[in-house]
Protein backbone atom coordinates (compact mmCIF):
# COMPACT_ATOMS: atom_id res chain seq x y z
CA UNK A 1 0.00 0.00 0.00
CA UNK A 2 1.39 3.63 -0.68
CA UNK A 3 1.92 5.75 1.83
CA UNK A 4 0.85 9.26 1.32
CA UNK A 5 2.69 10.27 4.74
CA UNK A 6 5.93 8.65 5.98
CA UNK A 7 7.32 9.62 9.01
CA UNK A 8 10.64 7.65 10.15
CA UNK A 9 12.58 8.38 13.50
CA UNK A 10 11.50 11.92 14.16
CA UNK A 11 13.83 13.27 16.36
CA UNK A 12 13.60 16.63 18.22
CA UNK A 13 14.23 18.16 21.54
CA UNK A 14 13.61 21.61 22.95
CA UNK A 15 13.82 22.83 27.07
CA UNK A 16 12.85 19.30 28.97
CA UNK A 17 10.55 17.79 25.92
CA UNK A 18 12.03 15.63 23.15
CA UNK A 19 10.10 13.73 20.52
CA UNK A 20 11.82 10.74 20.18
CA UNK A 21 11.68 8.43 17.30
CA UNK A 22 8.30 9.03 16.41
CA UNK A 23 7.67 6.83 13.41
CA UNK A 24 4.17 5.84 11.41
CA UNK A 25 2.73 6.08 8.52
CA UNK A 26 -0.63 6.50 6.46
CA UNK A 27 -1.70 4.48 3.45
CA UNK A 28 -3.27 6.54 0.58
CA UNK A 29 -7.00 6.69 1.24
CA UNK A 30 -7.23 6.83 4.63
CA UNK A 31 -7.79 8.63 7.84
CA UNK A 32 -5.93 8.43 11.09
CA UNK A 33 -6.25 9.60 14.79
CA UNK A 34 -3.40 10.94 15.97
CA UNK A 35 -4.00 11.25 20.01
CA UNK A 36 -2.46 11.51 23.50
CA UNK A 37 -2.84 13.80 26.36
CA UNK A 38 -1.62 17.79 26.12
CA UNK A 39 2.17 18.06 25.35
CA UNK A 40 2.59 14.65 24.12
CA UNK A 41 4.20 16.29 21.09
CA UNK A 42 0.96 15.84 18.76
CA UNK A 43 1.14 19.58 17.64
CA UNK A 44 5.05 19.22 17.36
CA UNK A 45 4.75 16.45 15.34
CA UNK A 46 2.34 18.27 12.95
CA UNK A 47 4.31 21.34 12.78
CA UNK A 48 7.15 19.19 12.11
CA UNK A 49 5.00 17.49 9.31
CA UNK A 50 4.44 20.83 8.01
CA UNK A 51 8.10 22.22 7.96
CA UNK A 52 7.18 24.78 10.67
CA UNK A 53 9.05 23.29 13.02
CA UNK A 54 12.97 22.14 12.63
CA UNK A 55 13.74 18.71 13.49
CA UNK A 56 17.28 17.12 14.77
CA UNK A 57 16.74 13.84 13.08
CA UNK A 58 14.55 11.86 11.46
CA UNK A 59 12.68 12.00 7.75
CA UNK A 60 8.85 13.26 6.82
CA UNK A 61 7.42 12.00 3.59
CA UNK A 62 4.48 13.27 2.09
CA UNK A 63 3.42 11.94 -1.04
CA UNK A 64 6.81 10.46 -0.85
CA UNK A 65 8.40 13.92 -0.56
CA UNK A 66 10.73 15.31 1.34
CA UNK A 67 9.06 17.52 4.10
CA UNK A 68 12.03 20.22 4.17
CA UNK A 69 13.27 20.08 0.53
CA UNK A 70 10.27 19.70 -1.52
CA UNK A 71 7.74 21.99 1.18
CA UNK A 72 6.59 24.16 -1.65
CA UNK A 73 5.08 21.12 -3.62
CA UNK A 74 4.25 19.38 -0.64
CA UNK A 75 1.72 22.89 0.24
CA UNK A 76 0.37 22.80 -3.15
CA UNK A 77 -0.79 19.71 -2.37
CA UNK A 78 -1.69 20.03 1.11
CA UNK A 79 -4.27 21.28 3.69
CA UNK A 80 -4.79 22.40 6.98
CA UNK A 81 -7.27 23.36 9.81
CA UNK A 82 -6.00 24.75 12.95
CA UNK A 83 -8.03 25.22 16.01
CA UNK A 84 -7.87 28.76 15.35
CA UNK A 85 -8.18 30.73 11.84
CA UNK A 86 -5.06 31.52 9.85
CA UNK A 87 -6.78 33.98 7.85
CA UNK A 88 -7.41 37.21 8.38
CA UNK A 89 -10.02 38.28 10.54
CA UNK A 90 -11.32 41.65 9.23
CA UNK A 91 -12.07 40.03 5.66
CA UNK A 92 -14.78 38.70 4.88
CA UNK A 93 -15.04 35.26 2.99
CA UNK A 94 -15.03 37.16 -0.65
CA UNK A 95 -12.20 39.21 0.42
CA UNK A 96 -10.18 36.49 1.44
CA UNK A 97 -11.02 34.25 -1.28
CA UNK A 98 -9.03 37.01 -3.34
CA UNK A 99 -6.19 37.31 -0.73
CA UNK A 100 -5.38 33.40 -1.02
CA UNK A 101 -6.25 32.39 -4.62
CA UNK A 102 -2.54 33.87 -5.87
CA UNK A 103 -0.93 31.48 -3.40
CA UNK A 104 -1.72 28.33 -5.46
CA UNK A 105 -1.64 27.17 -8.89
CA UNK A 106 -4.58 24.92 -8.41
CA UNK A 107 -6.89 27.51 -6.99
CA UNK A 108 -10.54 26.69 -8.21
CA UNK A 109 -12.82 29.66 -7.25
CA UNK A 110 -15.94 28.26 -8.49
CA UNK A 111 -14.88 25.16 -6.14
CA UNK A 112 -14.48 27.60 -3.51
CA UNK A 113 -17.66 29.45 -3.49
CA UNK A 114 -19.74 25.54 -3.54
CA UNK A 115 -17.96 24.68 -0.36
CA UNK A 116 -18.73 28.05 1.00
CA UNK A 117 -22.44 27.96 0.30
CA UNK A 118 -22.96 23.65 0.92
CA UNK A 119 -21.61 24.95 4.38
CA UNK A 120 -24.01 27.45 4.73
CA UNK A 121 -21.43 29.95 5.38
CA UNK A 122 -22.37 33.73 4.78
CA UNK A 123 -19.82 35.94 2.63
CA UNK A 124 -20.48 39.43 3.23
CA UNK A 125 -19.73 39.16 7.54
CA UNK A 126 -16.01 39.53 8.64
CA UNK A 127 -14.25 35.97 9.45
CA UNK A 128 -13.36 37.53 12.57
CA UNK A 129 -17.11 37.03 13.77
CA UNK A 130 -17.88 33.95 12.88
CA UNK A 131 -18.28 30.98 15.02
CA UNK A 132 -15.57 28.15 15.52
CA UNK A 133 -17.60 26.16 13.90
CA UNK A 134 -17.77 28.22 10.97
CA UNK A 135 -13.82 29.07 10.68
CA UNK A 136 -13.17 25.34 11.05
CA UNK A 137 -15.73 25.08 7.64
CA UNK A 138 -13.87 27.66 6.12
CA UNK A 139 -10.25 26.28 6.63
CA UNK A 140 -11.70 23.24 5.35
CA UNK A 141 -13.22 25.28 2.24
CA UNK A 142 -10.00 26.68 1.35
CA UNK A 143 -8.47 23.03 1.40
CA UNK A 144 -10.57 21.18 -1.21
CA UNK A 145 -10.36 24.46 -3.52
CA UNK A 146 -7.03 24.05 -4.22
CA UNK A 147 -7.49 20.12 -4.48
CA UNK A 148 -5.40 19.25 -1.07
CA UNK A 149 -5.15 15.25 -1.49
CA UNK A 150 -4.03 15.39 2.43
CA UNK A 151 -5.73 16.97 5.10
CA UNK A 152 -4.27 17.62 8.05
CA UNK A 153 -6.52 18.97 11.21
CA UNK A 154 -4.75 20.23 14.37
CA UNK A 155 -7.64 19.47 17.28
CA UNK A 156 -10.32 20.40 14.69
CA UNK A 157 -13.13 19.55 17.03
CA UNK A 158 -11.82 20.98 20.20
CA UNK A 159 -14.30 23.80 21.56
CA UNK A 160 -16.62 22.67 18.70
CA UNK A 161 -20.63 21.82 19.67
CA UNK A 162 -21.85 18.38 18.98
CA UNK A 163 -23.66 19.33 15.54
CA UNK A 164 -20.54 20.98 13.99
CA UNK A 165 -18.56 18.10 15.22
CA UNK A 166 -20.95 15.89 13.02
CA UNK A 167 -21.00 18.29 10.37
CA UNK A 168 -17.02 17.82 10.51
CA UNK A 169 -17.14 14.14 10.32
CA UNK A 170 -19.63 14.03 7.46
CA UNK A 171 -17.18 16.06 5.82
CA UNK A 172 -14.03 14.02 5.75
CA UNK A 173 -16.31 11.06 5.47
CA UNK A 174 -17.38 12.71 2.10
CA UNK A 175 -13.62 13.51 1.12
CA UNK A 176 -12.17 10.21 1.70
CA UNK A 177 -14.60 8.80 -0.20
CA UNK A 178 -12.08 9.37 -3.15
CA UNK A 179 -9.10 6.75 -2.54
CA UNK A 180 -6.63 8.57 -3.18
CA UNK A 181 -6.54 10.93 -0.02
CA UNK A 182 -5.65 11.28 3.11
CA UNK A 183 -7.14 12.59 6.80
CA UNK A 184 -4.71 13.16 9.67
CA UNK A 185 -6.41 14.44 11.90
CA UNK A 186 -4.92 15.39 16.39
CA UNK A 187 -8.04 15.46 18.51
CA UNK A 188 -9.18 15.02 22.29
CA UNK A 189 -12.39 14.03 21.43
CA UNK A 190 -12.07 10.20 21.06
CA UNK A 191 -15.06 9.58 20.19
CA UNK A 192 -14.86 10.84 16.74
CA UNK A 193 -12.28 8.56 16.47
CA UNK A 194 -13.56 5.00 17.19
CA UNK A 195 -16.03 5.98 14.58
CA UNK A 196 -14.60 7.00 11.93
CA UNK A 197 -10.53 6.60 11.23
CA UNK A 198 -8.88 3.61 9.83
CA UNK A 199 -6.04 4.05 12.05
CA UNK A 200 -4.59 5.34 15.20
CA UNK A 201 -1.72 6.82 16.33
CA UNK A 202 -1.37 7.47 20.38
CA UNK A 203 1.76 9.36 21.29
CA UNK A 204 2.73 9.15 25.05
CA UNK A 205 5.51 11.47 26.41
CA UNK A 206 6.94 12.30 22.55
CA UNK A 207 6.71 8.30 22.25
CA UNK A 208 4.80 6.41 19.79
CA UNK A 209 2.35 3.80 22.20
CA UNK A 210 0.70 2.70 19.65
CA UNK A 211 0.36 2.78 15.87
CA UNK A 212 -1.72 0.77 13.78
CA UNK A 213 -5.34 -0.13 12.41
CA UNK A 214 -7.66 1.15 14.95
CA UNK A 215 -9.55 -2.23 15.22
CA UNK A 216 -5.83 -3.79 16.67
CA UNK A 217 -6.01 -0.80 18.87
CA UNK A 218 -9.32 -1.65 20.23
CA UNK A 219 -9.46 -5.58 20.28
CA UNK A 220 -5.88 -5.70 21.75
CA UNK A 221 -6.47 -4.04 24.89
CA UNK A 222 -9.32 -4.14 27.75
CA UNK A 223 -9.72 -3.07 31.29
CA UNK A 224 -9.50 -5.54 33.78
CA UNK A 225 -11.14 -5.35 37.15
CA UNK A 226 -11.75 -7.44 40.26
CA UNK A 227 -10.06 -8.07 43.64
CA UNK A 228 -6.21 -7.65 43.92
CA UNK A 229 -5.87 -11.14 45.94
CA UNK A 230 -8.03 -12.73 42.64
CA UNK A 231 -4.72 -11.65 40.35
CA UNK A 232 -2.39 -15.16 39.56
CA UNK A 233 0.75 -14.16 40.70
CA UNK A 234 3.01 -12.95 37.93
CA UNK A 235 0.32 -10.98 35.67
CA UNK A 236 0.73 -7.81 37.17
CA UNK A 237 3.82 -6.99 35.92
CA UNK A 238 1.66 -7.04 32.91
CA UNK A 239 -0.94 -4.76 33.76
CA UNK A 240 -0.70 -1.44 32.87
CA UNK A 241 -1.87 1.33 34.83
CA UNK A 242 -2.49 -0.70 38.00
CA UNK A 243 -4.94 0.90 40.63
CA UNK A 244 -5.96 -0.53 43.70
CA UNK A 245 -8.80 1.17 45.96
CA UNK A 246 -10.50 0.63 48.65
CA UNK A 247 -12.82 -2.52 46.89
CA UNK A 248 -10.81 -4.08 44.18
CA UNK A 249 -8.51 -3.24 41.73
CA UNK A 250 -8.46 -1.77 37.70
CA UNK A 251 -6.05 -1.65 35.01
CA UNK A 252 -5.53 -2.07 31.58
CA UNK A 253 -4.36 -5.47 30.18
CA UNK A 254 -3.44 -6.79 26.75
CA UNK A 255 -6.25 -9.12 25.57
CA UNK A 256 -3.82 -11.79 24.90
CA UNK A 257 -2.81 -11.57 28.64
CA UNK A 258 -6.47 -12.47 29.65
CA UNK A 259 -6.26 -16.26 28.69
CA UNK A 260 -6.30 -18.24 31.95
CA UNK A 261 -7.20 -15.39 34.42
CA UNK A 262 -9.83 -17.02 36.86
CA UNK A 263 -13.69 -15.59 36.45
CA UNK A 264 -13.69 -14.15 39.35
CA UNK A 265 -11.53 -10.95 37.46
CA UNK A 266 -14.31 -9.08 35.23
CA UNK A 267 -13.13 -7.52 31.88
CA UNK A 268 -14.67 -5.52 29.46
CA UNK A 269 -13.47 -3.45 26.33
CA UNK A 270 -11.29 -0.50 26.75
CA UNK A 271 -12.21 2.39 25.14
CA UNK A 272 -9.44 5.04 23.19
CA UNK A 273 -10.22 7.49 26.47
CA UNK A 274 -9.92 4.94 28.84
CA UNK A 275 -6.19 3.54 27.11
CA UNK A 276 -5.02 6.90 27.17
CA UNK A 277 -5.59 7.22 31.09
CA UNK A 278 -4.16 3.85 32.24
CA UNK A 279 -1.21 4.61 30.30
CA UNK A 280 -0.96 8.09 31.95
CA UNK A 281 -1.68 5.59 35.12
CA UNK A 282 1.25 3.59 34.69
CA UNK A 283 3.58 6.95 34.29
CA UNK A 284 2.63 8.41 37.74
CA UNK A 285 3.14 4.70 39.01
CA UNK A 286 6.94 4.31 37.58
CA UNK A 287 7.61 7.79 38.74
CA UNK A 288 6.12 6.75 41.85
CA UNK A 289 8.32 3.65 43.19
CA UNK A 290 11.15 4.67 41.53
CA UNK A 291 11.21 7.59 44.11
CA UNK A 292 9.92 5.21 46.41
CA UNK A 293 13.41 3.00 46.34
CA UNK A 294 15.66 5.92 46.67
CA UNK B 1 -30.65 -1.84 2.36
CA UNK B 2 -31.13 -0.25 5.60
CA UNK B 3 -28.38 -0.24 8.19
CA UNK B 4 -28.36 1.17 11.90
CA UNK B 5 -25.71 1.62 13.94
CA UNK B 6 -25.81 1.84 17.77
CA UNK B 7 -22.71 3.13 19.76
CA UNK B 8 -24.01 2.16 22.52
CA UNK B 9 -24.29 -1.71 21.30
CA UNK B 10 -21.67 -4.19 22.84
CA UNK B 11 -21.27 -5.72 19.52
CA UNK B 12 -18.68 -4.08 17.55
CA UNK B 13 -19.53 -1.93 14.50
CA UNK B 14 -18.83 -4.29 11.72
CA UNK B 15 -20.63 -6.60 13.35
CA UNK B 16 -23.69 -5.01 13.52
CA UNK B 17 -23.53 -4.28 9.78
CA UNK B 18 -22.48 -7.85 9.06
CA UNK B 19 -25.70 -9.41 11.31
CA UNK B 20 -28.17 -6.55 9.62
CA UNK B 21 -27.25 -7.07 6.27
CA UNK B 22 -27.22 -10.97 6.44
CA UNK B 23 -31.03 -10.81 7.76
CA UNK B 24 -31.80 -8.56 5.21
CA UNK B 25 -30.03 -10.70 2.55
CA UNK B 26 -32.27 -13.73 4.05
CA UNK B 27 -35.30 -12.31 4.09
CA UNK B 28 -34.86 -10.58 0.82
CA UNK B 29 -35.19 -7.16 1.68
CA UNK B 30 -32.11 -6.62 -0.52
CA UNK B 31 -32.80 -8.83 -3.37
CA UNK B 32 -30.56 -11.29 -4.73
CA UNK B 33 -28.28 -9.99 -7.62
CA UNK B 34 -28.72 -6.64 -6.39
CA UNK B 35 -25.64 -4.27 -6.68
CA UNK B 36 -24.40 -3.03 -2.66
CA UNK B 37 -22.74 0.32 -2.45
CA UNK B 38 -19.28 0.06 -2.84
CA UNK B 39 -17.19 -0.26 0.03
CA UNK B 40 -16.22 3.74 0.65
CA UNK B 41 -19.85 4.67 -0.08
CA UNK B 42 -21.16 2.81 2.43
CA UNK B 43 -18.19 4.12 4.84
CA UNK B 44 -19.13 7.66 3.75
CA UNK B 45 -23.29 6.99 3.99
CA UNK B 46 -22.60 5.47 7.80
CA UNK B 47 -20.14 7.73 8.47
CA UNK B 48 -17.59 4.79 9.63
CA UNK B 49 -14.26 3.60 8.91
CA UNK B 50 -13.47 2.63 5.39
CA UNK B 51 -11.37 -0.65 7.50
CA UNK B 52 -14.47 -1.38 9.19
CA UNK B 53 -16.70 -1.64 5.89
CA UNK B 54 -14.31 -3.46 3.80
CA UNK B 55 -13.81 -5.97 6.79
CA UNK B 56 -17.78 -6.31 6.12
CA UNK B 57 -17.97 -6.94 2.76
CA UNK B 58 -14.76 -9.35 3.40
CA UNK B 59 -16.46 -11.26 6.03
CA UNK B 60 -20.20 -12.01 3.88
CA UNK B 61 -18.06 -12.30 1.01
CA UNK B 62 -16.04 -15.31 3.05
CA UNK B 63 -19.67 -16.83 4.74
CA UNK B 64 -21.29 -16.59 0.93
CA UNK B 65 -23.46 -13.79 1.30
CA UNK B 66 -22.01 -11.54 -1.29
CA UNK B 67 -20.28 -11.93 -4.09
CA UNK B 68 -16.61 -9.55 -5.24
CA UNK B 69 -16.88 -9.10 -8.91
CA UNK B 70 -13.43 -7.52 -10.32
CA UNK B 71 -14.01 -4.10 -11.87
CA UNK B 72 -18.01 -3.83 -11.07
CA UNK B 73 -18.36 -3.89 -6.82
CA UNK B 74 -20.27 -5.78 -5.11
CA UNK B 75 -23.59 -7.60 -5.45
CA UNK B 76 -25.77 -9.97 -3.20
CA UNK B 77 -25.22 -13.67 -4.22
CA UNK B 78 -28.08 -15.61 -6.01
CA UNK B 79 -30.19 -17.68 -3.92
CA UNK B 80 -29.14 -21.11 -5.63
CA UNK B 81 -25.54 -20.34 -3.99
CA UNK B 82 -24.56 -23.44 -2.40
CA UNK B 83 -23.16 -21.82 0.59
CA UNK B 84 -26.06 -19.55 1.13
CA UNK B 85 -28.36 -22.05 0.59
CA UNK B 86 -26.38 -24.27 3.15
CA UNK B 87 -26.43 -21.76 5.81
CA UNK B 88 -30.50 -21.34 5.49
CA UNK B 89 -30.84 -24.74 5.78
CA UNK B 90 -28.94 -24.58 8.74
CA UNK B 91 -30.57 -21.33 10.33
CA UNK B 92 -34.10 -23.42 9.71
CA UNK B 93 -32.90 -26.30 11.64
CA UNK B 94 -31.79 -24.01 14.69
CA UNK B 95 -35.06 -22.74 14.67
CA UNK B 96 -36.98 -25.41 14.17
CA UNK B 97 -34.94 -27.31 16.67
CA UNK B 98 -35.67 -23.96 19.07
CA UNK B 99 -39.59 -24.46 18.31
CA UNK B 100 -39.48 -28.20 19.42
CA UNK B 101 -38.04 -27.31 22.32
CA UNK B 102 -40.38 -24.89 23.34
CA UNK B 103 -43.38 -27.16 22.36
CA UNK B 104 -41.99 -30.01 24.57
CA UNK B 105 -41.18 -27.45 27.44
CA UNK B 106 -45.17 -25.96 26.95
CA UNK B 107 -46.33 -29.76 27.29
CA UNK B 108 -47.31 -30.05 23.34
CA UNK B 109 -47.71 -33.74 21.95
CA UNK B 110 -45.66 -34.39 18.51
CA UNK B 111 -48.44 -34.22 17.16
CA UNK B 112 -49.71 -31.18 18.41
CA UNK B 113 -46.57 -29.08 17.39
CA UNK B 114 -46.83 -30.97 13.85
CA UNK B 115 -50.40 -29.76 13.64
CA UNK B 116 -49.00 -26.12 14.66
CA UNK B 117 -46.11 -26.06 12.32
CA UNK B 118 -48.66 -27.02 9.32
CA UNK B 119 -51.55 -24.70 9.94
CA UNK B 120 -48.21 -21.95 10.48
CA UNK B 121 -47.55 -23.05 6.96
CA UNK B 122 -50.65 -22.81 5.72
CA UNK B 123 -51.01 -19.66 7.15
CA UNK B 124 -48.20 -17.83 5.63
Amino acid sequence: MENILEIKNLNKSYGDFALKDVSFSLPKGYIMGFVGENGSGKTTTIRSILNMAKFDSGEIRVFGLDSVTDTIAIKERLGVVFDSLYLAEHLNVKQIERQIKPFYKDWQTEEFFRSIEEFDLPTDKKVGDFSKGMKMKLMIAVALSHKAELIILDEPTSGLDPVARDELLDILAEYIEDENRGVLFSTHITADVERIADYVTILHSGKVWFTGELNTLSEGYAVLKGAEEDLPAGIKDKLIGFHAYRNGFEALIKTDDLAGLPDSLEYEKASIDEILVYIAKEDKHERHSKGHVV
Amino acid sequence: MKIIIKNKSELPIYEQIEQQMKAQILDGTIAEEEQLPSIRQLARDLKISVITTTRVYNDLANEGFIISVAGKGYFVAPRNNELLRERMLCEMETALEQAVRSGRDAGLSDDEIIAALRSFMEGS
